[in-house]
């Protein structure tokens, strides 16, 4: 793996405020643990970045290694990871998870 | 058995005092993430050992006693912890 790799993740991961790395697009989800967690990020309601890991080998192998997790999709909220699609959609059903992401496009930009 | 060995090790390491794994690998054989032709599990697991730590930190545990088998025989992999007392109120 290159540095470059992850350099690149974490430029990614810092300048978007809702970021997740799925398989497929938003449109045509490639799996089912994607979709899911699309669905749940548009009922949210604010815009967020995707990219599509089956586009880029190097990207599906270096965002593993990135948050140390094992599986895809994985979602970042204001540039900290906060899980993958079961723990997308436990928070959402406990209601943390709007208020979670509110919160990160309300914050002020230093 | 891939599903009865995910129990046993997660059983052993995790000290689970209730564990379910279910195989769904028949529901998403063939779609395009899934290539690989490793199994898609879901496994619900209740521990002690979850008692205090967030969701994110749970998971970990449980990636990390699967560690050498996710990515592999394990493709996909969907989670559900509780600690003894979630449980009991579930």
């Amino acid at each position: 793996m290159t540095e470059s790799v992850q350099e690149k993740i974490d430029g990614l991961v810092k300048n978007n405020k809702l970021l997740v790395f799925m398989k497929g697009t938003p449109q045509f989800p490639q799996c089912g643990f994607s979709a899911a967690t699309v669905q749940i990020l548009s009922t949210v309601g604010y815009p967020f970045e995707a990219v599509n890991v089956l586009e880029d080998n190097e990207i599906r192998n270096g965002i593993k290694a990135y948050s140390n997790w094992p599986t895809i999709p994985q979602i970042f909220v204001d540039g900290e990871f906060i899980g993958g699609c079961d723990i997308l959609i436990e928070m959402h059903n406990r209601g943390e998870l709007k208020p979670l992401i509110q919160e990160a496009f309300e914050s002020v930009k230093a | 058995m891939l599903a009865e060995n995910i129990e046993e090790t997660l059983r052993v390491q995790l000290q689970a005092s209730f564990i379910e794994v279910e195989d769904e690998s028949a529901l998403h054989a063939g779609h395009a993430g899934a290539q690989g032709g490793g199994g898609h599990f879901v496994v619900t697991i209740v521990s002690e050992q979850f008692v205090g730590l967030p969701l994110i930190k749970q998971h970990r545990l449980v990636y990390a006693a699967l560690a050498e088998k996710m990515g592999g025989a394990i493709h996909a992999l969907s989670l559900k912890t509780f600690t003894p007392d979630q449980w009991q109120q579930s």
